[in-house]
């Protein structure tokens, strides 16, 4: 009962804020959105007992990525309100097709989440640890992405690297 | 009912009340060093040797009148010393003061991640305060201070990954028992760390001699020059607690938090008359007055070469230090 309760009032906060986020006039107040909505979703992965996801969700997001977006928006310095776009018409059916798009894929999730319901539950699924792995999420968490999930692991990381180097490369003219 | 909420409460009240009180006592004995420092003899007027000086600043920042900017963003100026103070004090919330439950108001298993993480939420205060001043030496001192939190951020947390691979937990109360078992603090297997999260520590709470985003010479204050009164006295108050955190993390992953010296020479058996948690305030207080003392001795890095130590120095003995552990954790 307590749990619904938490999570109905964070899953409205979330929503709420995340509207706040795309309806701020000023970019700086809606990065400030942002962070709080990011706050609230460790807050729901704490209900969850992901402790060591909440932090790195705040760490990461939080307390890292949105620093460089506020970086970005002030040294641009949007004083001014953004001007209205030329073709509203356009982007009006450009919207609607992408909410369409997302609407299907919610009821094909929900759908596929029904018919799975009666046989095998995601608690079911979940690996089982080999002995002398307790207490706490972490060790599991580093566990699992370290054996069953070493290559997509590995692969992001060579994502990002590439993403590194591009970005020194585009930045730098003469190297 | 009493578990869960009286005795947490009543602890966070004292735990508070105790961090105010030493801020304003510490800002009494940074300005008594560095006037012993520079052959002064600081404040004298108010009480004996000047020790309520340390009351009356509170009072008269309480007194002053408020001013907000005709022109700043009136909501976020608001906003933004309460998110720069917040955070300062949610840290202490984690921190272990001995051993016994007695002393920390929560033990979580992801203690240290925890300090990384709020700790860098803290710097949005400082980002804020600046831009919504709507005033240009304060956006100059938000631009510097996010840049050098960032970078510093990346060097203190590998840096702290290395700690931790020594300890083999990320709890706080963990990492201090992993040093009574090793029989020797982790800043004497850790020097280079030691040094790197010590330096880092400095850069992110910006003390000298990294204090850029504040630099009175060039910024005039930096992101508080708008600010007055009690409001200003909030950043002051969130940087204070800070210095406090950053030093209470190094004593407690790098001096053995709450255990006496030598834990395990029988000769000095006898430290262990005085209580864990005096211990771990002395040492607190130890490393604030080296914080003081580099301030009376250094003068401020010019912006371009903070950036060359963090990204070019920090950085990659910080990885170094990472590998070289993860070979001796394996090795031995």
């Amino acid at each position: 009962m307590l749990d619904a309760v938490v999570f109905y009032t964070l899953a409205a906060l979330i929503l709420g804020l995340g509207i706040l986020v795309i309806t701020a006039r000023s970019a700086v107040h809606s990065v400030l959105f942002l962070v709080m909505n990011f706050l609230l979703i460790a807050a729901l992965y704490v209900t969850l007992n992901a402790e060591f996801l909440a932090v790195i969700q705040i760490m990461v997001y939080a307390g890292g990525i949105v620093v460089l977006y506020l970086f970005v928006v002030m040294l641009v310095n949007l004083k001014r309100d953004p001007e209205q776009h030329v073709d509203s018409r356009r982007l009006g059916r450009v919207g609607i097709a992408l909410a369409l798009v997302v609407l299907a894929e919610l009821v094909a999730i929900a759908y596929a989440a029904s018919t799975r319901a009666g046989g095998a539950t995601v608690s079911g699924s979940a690996k089982s640890f080999p002995p002398g792995i307790q207490g706490g999420n972490t060790e599991e968490l580093g566990w699992v992405l370290y054996t069953d999930y070493l290559i997509p692991f590995e692969l992001a990381s060579v994502l990002l690297l590439v993403a590194m180097v591009g970005a020194i490369v585009l930045a730098k003219r003469s190297l | 009912m009493l578990d869960t909420f009286v005795v947490p409460l009543l602890k966070i009240v004292v735990l508070l009340n105790a961090i105010l009180v030493s801020v304003t006592f510490l800002v009494l004995m940074e300005r008594k060093v560095i006037a012993w420092a520079q052959s002064r003899l600081g404040p004298m007027r108010v009480g004996p040797h000047g020790l309520l000086q340390a009351l009356a600043d509170p009072i008269k920042l309480i007194l002053k009148e408020d001013i907000t900017p005709a022109r700043a963003d009136k909501w976020v100026f608001t906003i933004a010393p309460i998110m720069s103070l917040v955070p300062a004090l949610v840290v202490f919330s984690v921190v272990p003061f001995g051993f016994d439950p007695l002393f920390y108001v929560s033990d979580i298993n992801v203690g240290l991640l925890f300090i990384v993480a709020v700790t860098s939420i803290g710097v949005y205060g400082i980002i804020l305060g600046g831009w919504a001043s709507n005033s240009k030496y304060p956006l100059l001192s938000s631009l510097r201070a996010s840049a050098q939190l960032i970078s510093y951020e990346i060097a203190v947390t590998i840096t702290l990954v290395s700690v931790v691979l020594t300890a083999g937990t990320l709890n706080l109360v963990g990492i201090v028992e992993a040093q009574r078992d090793a029989g020797v603090w982790f800043g004497f297997l850790q020097p280079v760390a030691f040094i790197l999260v010590f330096i880092g520590g400095l850069a992110e709470t910006n003390r000298m001699p990294f204090d850029l985003p504040e630099a009175e010479t060039e910024l005039t204050g930096g992101f508080h020059t708008e600010y007055s009164g009690m409001r200003f006295s909030l950043f002051f108050l969130a940087e204070y607690a800070n210095v406090i955190v950053i030093s209470a993390v190094v004593v407690i992953m790098f001096m053995g938090g709450w255990m006496a010296p030598f834990p395990n020479v029988p000769v000095f058996e006898f430290f262990e008359i005085i209580p864990g948690w005096i211990w771990f305030i002395g040492k607190i207080f130890v490393l604030l007055y080296v914080f003081i003392w580099l301030r009376a001795t250094l003068p401020r890095y010019r912006y371009d070469q903070l950036m060359n130590i963090g990204w070019k120095v920090l950085i990659p003995i910080a990885l170094g230090n990472l590998v070289i552990t993860g070979i001796a954790k394996v090795v031995f």
